[in-house]
Parts: C-alpha cells; sequence; structure tokens
C-alpha cells in the first residue's frame, strides 16, 4: 500500500482456476448423477441411441435457451417467447402450402416472423424502455391473438415442409440434425459473446447500462438486436418443433417457457444480467430435458415429476445461484 | 394547494386506473344487451355488476397478492399456482361436514369456517416458503417462484388429478359470498372493501408497510436506516401467498368444485402482472398502492367483457386484448420523450 | 461511574475482507462535547471503522465500549439505539418516500400500531429546521430533490434520533458553500449541547475551523492522535501517506499554447434552466477549469459536450467546424476524439463487477477489433501498457473492477479512455474520494496529456485544485460563465468571490480562507 513498486510486477493472467465456473462444473456434475442414477435403474440410460435421443430433444430447448439467455445476459426477459415459438412454426408450415418457392421459403420465413416479434420486444424495451416483463407479456398476447385468428383457435391442417422434418426430425449416421444445428448455433453463441464487440457490450449493459452508454456503446441498437436474436432464435425452436412433429400446434411453444428461463439459470447465468456462460446454457439445457425424461421413465406420476423438477431447480440454485449477502 | 399537490402525484396511478375503469365499465354496461334491451333499470344493473364482480374479485386479490411482493421489487410467478392449489384444497374442505371422515363432525358452521381457515393457512405456508427461499435461500424471485411454481402444481395435481367437487361443500357459504345486497351490491366487492379497510389499510400505515415501500425504492438505504428489511420482504411473500389463497377460496365459491388448472393459473398469473401494471405499481419496485392493483384488475377484465358485447368475433378477440393491453403499457412511457438527460433513462 | 469516563471507546478492533487487511487493532476514543476529526488517505480504515461503530459491519476480534459498558451492535438499528449514529457518504435516503416519513424512517412514531402522520410531521419539521433545511417541505419524496438538499435531509434525520455520538461521513461534500455554513453551525450547536461529533472529510480547512482533536490512520491502524492546531497541514499530510510530501502539482509550462487554434469551442450552449448560454474554447495543451459553487451548471455542461443531454441550443465547434454531438458514441468518434470521465465511477465510469480487462477496453473495443471481431493479443498489449503507464494496482486483469480500491478504479476509468488517445478530455470532479497519494499522480498525468497536446475541461469542487492544475478557469454561475481567470488571476480570492458572485472583498467573509 505504501510504496508504487508492486505496479511493476508482472500483470497477472486469469488462473486456471479463475476459468472454471462453478455453475457449469456443478450443472455437468448433476448430469453425470443423473445419468448414473438412471443406469442403476435400466442399463439402457447409457446407450448411443437414448443419449442422442435425448440431445435431440435438448436441442429444440437448447436453441430456444440460447436466444434467452442472450436477453437475459442484458437483464430483461422475454416472456413471448412461447408464442413465438407457435408463431415459427405455424408461419413456415402456412408458407410451406405455396407450392416449390413455398416449401424453400419455409425456413426463413418462419424464422423472419420470429425475428420481427423480437424486434418490437427490442424496440419497446431499448426506444420506450417498457419493462420487458411487461411488454413482452403483450407482445406474447398479441402474437397468441394473430396465431388464433390465422388459424381460427384450431391446430392448422398445413404440415411442415421436407425441410423442416430433414432438419428436425431426420439423422444422418444416427446423429439427429436437430443436433448438429444445436452446435453450430451454441458455437456461434460462444464466439459472439465471447469474441465479439457486441458480446462484450451485451454483458457490459447488462451490469451498468448508464456506464456501458457513457462508454460510447450504442445500447439501444444492442438491446433491440439481442431481442430480435431471442425472437428468431424461438421461432427457429419453432420450426424445428413443427419439423420433429410433422406440423403446428396451438400453444405448442407453452411448455417451453419456464424450461427455457431454467435452463439458463441453472447454468449460472445471473437473472439479473452481466454474468454466465454459454455451457453452462447447455448443461442446463440437457439437465433439464434429463430430467424430464428419467422422471418419465421411472413412470412417477405427474404430479410427482412436478415436485421433484421444482424441488431439485430450488436445491441446485441453492447450491451456487444465491446472491451475496449484504454484511 | 400545495398539499393536495403532493397527494395527487402520490395517488396519480391508483386514479388514473380508477378513471379507466369507469369509462370502461360505463361503456360496458352502457352496450350490454340486458341494459340495451331493457334500460336502466337496478334488477338489469344490479346482475350486470354481481356477475362483473364475481368475476372480478378473483383476478382483483391475486392482483393484490401481487402487489405485495411488485412493491419490494421483486415478482411473484406462483400467485396462480397458489390460487389453484388453494381452490384443490378448498374443495376438500370447505365442507358442511369437516372431520366427519375421522369421527369429529364439526357441524354446517364450524366446519366451512374451519375449513376456510384451514386454506387460509395453505396460501400463508405457501407464501412462507417462497419468502423463505427469497429472503434466506438469497434466490432471485423470478427463478425461485417458477420452481415453486412447479411444486405447487404438483400438490394440486396431486389431491385432483381431474376436476371434481364434494357432495357436502359448502354451497351456502359460497352464495351468501356471491350474493347482492340492495338488489346492487355485490357481497363480493363489499368483501373487497372489508379486505382494504381492515387488512390494507393498516398494513399500508404500520412500520413494516413502510418497511415494504422502503425496501423496493432503495434495499440498501432501507438496510441502512435500520429498517426491518428482511422480516418485510419475507412478509410481503406470506402476503401475496395468503391473497393468492384467498383468490383460491373465491374461486371454489364461484365454480363449487377445484381443478388442478395448469392453464389457468398461468393466466392469472400473467394476468395479475398485467393488472399491477394498469394500476399504477411499478415493476421497479417502491410505487404503487393495492388499490390501483384492484382498479387495475377490474379495468383489465372490463376490457374483455367489452369485446364481448360489442360483438367482437371471438377469433379476434384475443388479438384485440393483447393490442389493448400493449397501447396501455406503452402509454406510460410517453413521458420518456420529455427526459432531457438521457442519463435519467437508466435510473 | 466516574464521571471523566470517555462516552465511547474502541479498542483492539480488526476486520479482514478476504485477505485484505482493513482495520488492525484500531483503537479510538470519543469524547463528549468534542469534534473529533477522522483523517486518512483512502483505504486507510476510515470506512470500515465508522462502519464498525455504526454497526454496519461486525468486526473481527475487539471491543467497543459505551460509557464505560461493553458494547455490540447486530445492525445499523442497535447501534442507533445505543446512540450512535452515522450520516452516511453514500446517502442512505429512500427515494420513494417523503421527506418526513425519512426523517422519522428507524422509529416513526405510532399510535394503535399505525404510523402517526400528524405526529410524524411535526417531527420532521422540527428536525428540518434544527439542521437549517426549513425550505425543504416534508411532504417533497426524495427523488425530486437535487443531491445536496438530500443530504440536508440525511443530516436532519440523523439529528431526529437524538443522538449521542453523531457521525459525519464526507457530509459536506455534495453540498454548496451556503448550506456546508448552516452544517457547521449545527455542528457547533451540538457540540455545546455535549454531543461526541466524529468528523470525517477530506478538506483539510474545514478540518482546521471544526476539530478539537484529530486522529490519522494508516493502513488499517491509528497512526496518531493530537490537539487540534498543533500540526501543520504538510506534517499532518506527512502522517497520512507516511513519506515526505512536497510539491503537490506539476509546474505549469508557460502560456506557449496561444499560438495554437483552438481545439473545442462553444457559442452560446444552453440547456435551460440548468444551462444558459456557455461560450468557451479550449486550446491543444491547455487545462481549462470549471470552477464556481457546486451545482452551478458545470456537470450539464459536461454532458451537453459529450452529447448526453437532449434539446441543447448553441453551438459546439471542433477545430473551428461546427459539429452536432448527439450521443457520447458521436463525441467519441475519431473526428471529435472526445472523452469524458464521469461524476461517478461506481455507477457512470465503470461496471464493477467485469474484469478489468473487460473494463479497460470496454470504451476502446473499435480500436481492436474488425467487423466486430475482437482482437485478443492487440487488446491484451493495450492494456498492459495501459496498466503499467498509469500503475494501476490490481491483482491480474481478471479480477472484477469493483475490487480495486477507490483511487485505483479511478485511475481505471482514466485509463479506459485513454485507450482511445482522446484529443479532449472532461473531467468531472476527478479526485472526489480520492486518496493525497493517487490525487498527485492523477495532477502530473493531466499535465503530461496536456504537454502531450490534449485540451482538457477539469471541474472540480476543490479549489486548491483548480489553481494548481489549470492554465485557465471558468467560474460559472447559475448556469453561465461569470468570470474567466487566467494564469495569476487564479487565486482563491478571486474563485471564491466569482464562485458567489459577488466582489472579491467581501469573499473571505463568506468563506474562511484556508489555515
Amino acid at each position: 500500500m505504501t510504496d508504487t513498486v508492486s505496479s511493476a510486477a508482472p500483470i497477472k493472467t486469469r488462473s486456471w482456476r479463475d476459468r472454471i465456473d462453478l455453475p457449469v462444473v456443478t450443472a455437468f456434475g448433476c448430469i453425470v448423477l443423473i445419468l448414473i442414477v438412471g443406469s442403476i435403474y435400466s442399463p439402457s440410460f447409457l446407450s448411443p441411441e437414448y443419449l442422442l435421443q435425448q440431445l435431440k430433444v435438448g436441442a429444440f430447448l437448447g436453441i430456444i435457451a440460447t436466444g434467452m439467455m442472450l436477453v437475459i445476459l442484458l437483464g430483461q426477459i422475454d416472456l413471448s417467447v412461447p408464442w413465438t415459438i407457435t408463431m415459427g412454426a405455424m408461419m413456415a408450415s402456412a408458407a410451406t402450402a405455396y407450392g416449390v418457392a413455398g416449401e424453400w421459403a419455409a425456413i426463413p420465413f418462419g424464422v423472419f416472423c420470429g425475428l420481427l416479434i423480437g424486434l418490437i420486444n427490442g424496440v419497446a424495451v431499448a426506444y420506450l424502455r417498457i419493462p420487458s416483463m411487461i411488454i413482452t407479456l403483450a407482445v406474447n398476447a398479441v402474437a397468441q391473438g394473430l396465431m388464433v385468428a390465422y388459424s381460427g383457435g384450431f391446430s392448422p391442417r398445413d404440415s411442415a415442409s421436407a425441410a423442416m422434418k430433414f432438419v428436425g426430425a431426420q439423422s444422418t449416421l444416427g446423429v439427429p440434425h436437430a443436433v448438429i444445428v444445436w452446435i453450430v448455433v451454441g458455437g456461434l453463441a460462444i464466439f459472439l459473446l465471447t469474441r465479439t464487440t457486441f458480446g462484450r457490450a451485451v454483458y457490459g449493459i447488462g451490469n451498468r447500462e448508464s456506464a456501458a452508454y457513457l462508454s460510447g456503446v450504442p445500447t439501444q441498437r444492442v438491446v433491440v438486436a439481442a431481442f430480435a436474436l431471442c425472437g428468431a432464435l424461438a421461432a427457429f425452436g419453432g420450426v424445428l418443433l413443427a419439423g420433429y412433429a410433422g406440423k403446428a400446434a396451438q400453444s405448442m411453444g407453452d411448455a417451453y417457457l419456464l424450461p427455457a428461463i431454467a435452463a439458463v439459470v441453472l447454468g449460472g447465468t445471473s437473472i439479473l444480467g452481466g454474468r454466465g456462460n454459454y455451457l453452462g446454457t447447455v448443461a442446463g439445457a440437457i439437465l433439464i430435458t434429463l430430467l424430464q425424461s428419467i422422471l418419465s421413465v421411472m413412470q412417477i406420476a405427474e404430479f410427482g415429476r412436478q415436485i421433484i423438477y421444482g424441488v431439485i431447480i430450488v436445491g441446485m440454485l441453492l447450491l451456487y445461484g444465491r446472491d451475496k449477502g449484504m454484511r | 394547494m400545495n398539499e393536495w399537490r403532493f397527494w395527487f402525484n402520490g395517488q396519480r396511478g391508483t386514479l388514473l386506473a380508477l378513471a379507466i375503469f369507469v369509462l370502461m365499465f360505463a361503456l360496458y354496461l352502457a352496450n350490454h344487451p340486458a341494459i340495451v334491451n331493457n334500460g336502466f333499470t337496478v334488477q338489469g344493473v344490479g346482475n350486470v355488476v354481481q356477475t362483473a364482480a364475481n368475476k372480478g374479485i378473483l383476478l382483483a386479490l391475486i392482483a393484490m397478492a401481487q402487489t405485495f411482493v411488485v412493491l419490494t421489487a421483486g415478482i411473484d410467478l406462483s400467485v396462480g399456482m397458489i390460487f389453484v392449489l388453494c381452490n384443490v384444497v378448498a374443495s376438500y374442505v370447505v365442507v358442511t361436514n369437516l372431520g366427519a371422515a375421522w369421527g369429529f363432525d364439526l357441524g354446517p358452521v364450524a366446519g366451512p369456517a374451519i375449513g376456510v381457515v384451514l386454506v387460509l393457512l395453505v396460501g400463508l405456508a405457501c407464501g412462507a416458503i417462497n419468502g423463505a427461499i427469497v429472503i434466506f435461500g438469497r434466490l432471485q424471485p423470478i427463478v425461485a417462484t417458477i420452481a415453486t411454481s412447479a411444486v405447487f402444481f404438483g400438490l394440486a395435481l396431486w389431491m385432483r388429478p381431474q376436476p371434481g367437487s364434494t357432495p357436502e361443500f359448502a354451497k351456502a357459504l359460497g352464495k351468501a359470498m356471491l350474493t347482492k345486497f340492495g338488489g346492487i351490491v355485490p357481497a363480493s366487492m363489499v368483501f373487497l372493501l372489508v379486505i382494504v379497510l381492515l387488512l390494507w389499510i393498516p398494513y399500508r400505515r404500520s412500520v413494516l408497510g413502510r418497511a415494504t415501500y422502503a425496501v423496493g425504492s432503495s434495499e440498501s438505504a432501507a438496510y441502512m436506516s435500520g429498517m426491518p428489511v428482511r422480516r418485510a420482504k419475507f412478509l410481503a411473500y406470506v402476503w401475496s401467498g395468503f391473497f393468492s389463497g384467498l383468490g383460491g377460496l373465491y374461486l371454489t365459491f364461484v365454480t363449487s368444485s377445484g381443478q388442478a388448472d395448469q392453464a389457468a393459473a398461468g393466466t392469472y398469473t400473467l394476468n395479475s402482472i398485467a393488472a399491477v401494471v394498469l394500476g399504477g405499481v411499478s415493476l421497479f419496485g417502491g410505487r404503487g398502492s393495492a388499490i390501483g392493483a384492484i382498479f387495475g384488475a377490474l379495468a383489465f377484465l372490463t376490457i374483455k367483457d367489452l369485446m364481448f358485447v360489442l360483438n367482437v368475433d371471438p377469433l379476434w378477440q384475443p388479438l384485440l386484448q393483447g393490442v389493448i393491453l400493449l397501447i396501455a403499457v406503452s402509454i406510460g412511457s410517453a413521458r420518456l420523450f420529455q427526459v432531457r438527460n438521457r442519463l435519467e433513462l437508466f435510473g | 461511574m466516574p464521571i471523566d469516563q470517555p462516552l465511547f471507546r474502541m479498542e483492539g478492533i480488526s476486520k479482514r475482507y478476504g485477505g485484505v487487511r482493513a482495520l488492525e487493532k484500531a483503537e479510538l476514543t470519543v469524547e463528549r462535547g468534542k469534534v473529533h476529526a477522522i483523517l486518512g488517505e483512502n483505504g486507510a480504515g476510515k470506512s470500515t471503522l465508522i462502519k464498525v461503530m455504526a454497526g454496519v459491519v461486525a468486526p473481527d476480534e475487539g471491543r467497543m465500549l459505551l460509557d464505560g459498558a461493553e458494547v455490540t451492535f447486530a445492525s445499523p438499528s442497535a447501534a442507533n439505539a445505543a446512540g450512535i449514529v452515522c450520516v452516511f457518504q453514500e446517502l442512505s435516503l429512500i427515494p420513494e418516500l417523503s421527506v418526513a416519513d425519512n426523517i422519522v424512517v428507524s422509529n416513526p412514531p405510532r399510535r394503535l400500531g399505525m404510523i402517526d402522520r400528524r405526529a410524524q410531521r411535526r417531527l420532521a419539521e422540527e428536525a428540518l429546521a434544527r439542521a437549517g433545511g426549513g425550505d425543504i417541505h416534508p411532504a417533497t419524496p426524495i427523488r425530486d430533490l437535487p443531491l445536496s438538499r438530500r443530504q440536508m435531509v440525511e443530516i436532519a434525520k440523523a439529528l431526529a434520533r437524538r443522538p449521542r455520538v453523531l457521525i459525519l461521513d464526507e457530509a459536506t461534500s455534495a453540498l454548496a458553500s451556503s448550506d456546508v455554513e448552516a452544517v457547521f453551525g449545527v455542528i457547533r450547536r451540538l457540540r455545546e449541547e455535549g454531543v461526541a461529533l466524529l468528523y470525517i472529510s477530506h478538506r483539510m480547512h474545514e478540518i482546521a475551523e471544526l476539530a478539537d482533536t484529530c486522529t490519522v490512520f494508516r493502513n488499517g491502524r491509528n497512526v496518531a492522535t493530537y490537539e487540534a492546531g498543533t500540526r501543520t497541514d504538510a506534517e499532518v499530510v506527512e502522517l497520512m501517506i507516511g513519506r515526505e510530501y512536497h510539491n503537490v502539482f506539476p509546474p505549469r509550462p508557460a502560456l506557449a499554447a496561444d499560438a495554437r487554434p483552438p481545439v473545442l469551442e462553444t457559442r452560446n450552449l444552453a440547456w435551460p434552466p440548468r444551462l444558459n448560454g456557455v461560450s468557451l474554447s479550449v486550446r491543444a495543451g491547455e487545462v481549462v477549469g470549471l470552477g464556481g459553487l457546486d451545482g452551478q451548471g458545470q456537470r450539464e455542461l459536461l454532458l451537453a459536450l459529450f452529447g448526453v443531454l437532449r434539446g441543447t441550443s448553441g453551438q459546439v465547434l471542433i477545430d473551428g467546424r461546427p459539429v452536432a454531438i448527439n450521443s457520447p458514441r458521436q463525441a467519441k468518434a475519431d473526428g471529435i476524439g472526445m472523452a469524458l470521465i464521469p461524476e461517478d465511477r461506481k455507477t457512470e465510469g465503470l461496471m464493477l463487477p467485469m474484469s478489468v480487462r473487460d473494463n479497460l477496453s470496454f470504451a476502446a473495443l473499435s480500436r481492436f477489433s474488425r467487423g466486430g471481431v475482437i482482437d485478443r493479443p492487440a487488446e491484451r498489449r493495450a492494456i498492459d501498457e495501459m496498466i503499467r503507464l498509469l500503475a494501476i494496482k490490481t491483482d491480474g486483469i481478471g479480477v472484477p473492477a469493483g475490487s480495486l480500491s477507490g483511487g485505483n478504479q479511478q485511475k481505471l476509468v482514466i485509463a479506459k479512455w485513454l485507450m482511445r488517445r482522446p484529443r479532449i478530455i472532461l473531467l468531472n470532479d476527478p479526485t472526489r474520494g480520492i486518496d493525497v497519494g493517487t490525487k498527485q499522480e492523477l495532477y502530473q498525468l493531466l499535465r503530461t496529456l496536456a504537454d502531450e497536446g490534449a485540451a482538457i475541461i477539469l471541474y472540480s469542487t476543490d479549489y486548491d485544485e483548480l489553481i494548481g492544475c489549470c492554465d485557465k478557469v471558468l467560474v460559472m454561475y447559475d448556469g453561465a460563465v461569470r468570470r474567466t481567470l487566467t494564469g495569476s488571476e487564479i487565486t482563491e480570492r478571486a474563485l471564491v468571490g466569482s464562485a458567489l458572485n459577488i466582489d472579491g472583498g467581501e469573499a473571505d467573509a463568506a468563506r474562511p480562507a484556508v489555515a
């Protein structure tokens, strides 16, 4: 403290200990634990077929959670994900009905619709500064309204295009295409978050928006872009789900909102923004998928599954998701 | 004059919600078929008001529940599930022969009374669990209440996998709570008024009530000032559970049955957030009032009813409702265009 | 109980945060009817000491005696109940509550279990009057009050608790001079009433004016306690920093910059009502000071230049060409090259939980990136260079910025902007709450930057700083430049006189000269 000599010492890099993230390790540890418990119940839990099948199911959640993570890193939340998923699925399926061109345009069109929803969210949050929790809720209601009006309140009869089925449902050499897509999306997300100015800006805004603004970062554009990406990824998830199931269905997205948030948060991303690692989100998505699968394989009644699901999320978060105390 | 200005500034959100509600409801009444066909008769208006009130009180109670937590700058996404769970519990315990299965029949008066207490205790317990996890477990409220709502739903599902009711359900009590006095004053609104006068206002003016606002406004300042920060936050979640439980109880009065309805829980949770925002409660905490939230809830429901009487195509109603909600929440942001120092935008 | 027993005593108090020693066997004795000043650099343990006293943090070891009896405080309210009340440097007011609500916040008057609002109103008015803030309406929400008024409410709040020991931690740093006088009056009256006062301030002349006893802290220990007036300023500073203290300000070069054209000019820049037509010009190599009382539009001027304020009128010229700057992003762009060191480093300058690295390169990322992709080796080189240049003491570049000391955090904010090699540097009170050693480094740095050709505008609430650092000082009053002082005109007397918008002769009466 008394002298300035210490500043001449070499500046340390981050040690390996800093690089390893407790939540990510814990989440992957829990995945291993679940697999061990499952393999005691039935050895087929460790078979490549089962694992690949789980990864495939997890890929849909993982892609949706990727967008959610971007928004949560900003310290915001996107509650419009359920009907953005449904909209992506329905619009892509609807485009399929328009001949060859429609077949080709199906996936981009579905994603584009989600992008538009995300843009509305982003503009409202960044420029009108409406709390994201309320504006995305309202936009979700509007998206639902649009889809109900479009489909007449029933699940539409349009079916998914061949390309959607190819990506969502089929496999090559046993590897589901959905998993490959998730790996690509995840790789891009990691690159975006760690290597680009956009990623730094996202973390900066999540930590302290005023400081990011005064640093000359175009904070509003970054927020809009993050919400747009979230919408696009949710719709893309919906497109894949429609491909997987063969067609879109009413309220098919409702089952994905809470798991998407849970996957992000279980992976160690702070719900207050500014802190989080994409690998954690990967672990969170796999963990939740496995948990749901194992509970149903073990033939635990639905009520029991719900209770265990809730207790495990609370328990894991108590392990590492706690805020620092004030004293 | 000056004093009034301070009062008005403090109550602006509540007064705006009241104005919106009165306007909406007047439009609704004027267009309601029963009124259009038979004119403004006491009976006609009374019936319309009663129906609306008995629907409105459910969301009003849930919105009140949400207000307590939102005032502390938290959020309770489990209000809908506590509501559903308490509905299921009430469908078992609010009966005229409580205890008959164990050999001590409490009879048609004490039975339902004890049953009501039990339901409210369940609500309190759920709230206390949320509060304990958020305050003592130090988890973020969004995530914690998402997780606990899964647990609450599991419990409800365990008790009532199928919608159902008990033949001995205390229908008389339910009927009494839904009746109307003097042909026009609905009992549910009287009940709501009593709740506000006996619970909300004393709480608002108590030390803990003030601490609730203080915590939401600036937690560190409240702590530095020696306010009971943790107790106030914990109590907010407990109140939230209690009012959600009260809502669940009232739902049982309306339907005389219980149902582990996941969709209803989700809708009520989301609508409770919409209602508090319409009611002028700031999601950033520290500002607003449960009275505003009540008017927000009533206004929100009236929008729906209004579309019905105006013969809007049912297929387009969800869209219209969403657009109106979108406009309503955007109106508050108009002041931003008057902000001249951009740093103030980041509050 | 013997009469001459000290009111409050702390013995052998130690406190560690992680591996860092904040307090090491510290002692302090506080007596009735005395103003006891605590001096020390930032990080010397002053704030930890008062946090222990006020029950905000619990000490690791040591004991506290009140009236000779050992006490422990589990929370701030426990300390308050014992009569120890603190006016914190970081404001502890609750923005959404009214002034009256805040004043009685810890123990409001009650009737039938509910808060008695009429009694509360009366108490609040009383306390405000005692604190010299009688003009504040008790029903105003705190969020509607400016910073200096809030500080008065904060003091009224402390008084309403009937303190036996009152701690004032930098309580005057946010106040305008007239309010400072009012607060001094309150302090003197409390002293006569037998209250023990602990006074913590970086302003030496305030301490010279008020204190009866002084204790100097260094590295978590109390190194000296003496009767006020028995040491010279230089001796005190030496005690604080533990080394020879000489020549604070680097020498000013003879004004050779006159020949150069101005880099930044404004013509009638206005943002009513806070800014009412400011015209100025800054040349390369020039340090221009903004003087005047606090809150006369200096901050708004800097924010307006940096593109933060909406709806400004008038002209801003860079290199003689008019420009429109509508955001910090435009202000920092290459053609303009402006940087702003903001007022509050914790909320506006840094992202405290993020690493030193991420903070340092945050404003300059465009320099190390192509198509939005960051070149990490280049970034790393620039960061290392900057840390060496400014001698930032940090435990590696991966640690959170929040783990650095206040002075090093401020260096970080400056380094973050220097990475862009700005041509125009705006500084908003950069040495507020910074220790003496770092201050000196910053003065040296400012002069070096100016010598290298930067145009600098420095706003400071510390007159000594303006006198020592600036080639020219613009004294502001009511949103406009009242007087321009250059070279040898820059004196305490001239600064104070023009700040109060009166003639120099009367100024000495309004503000006592530095001892």
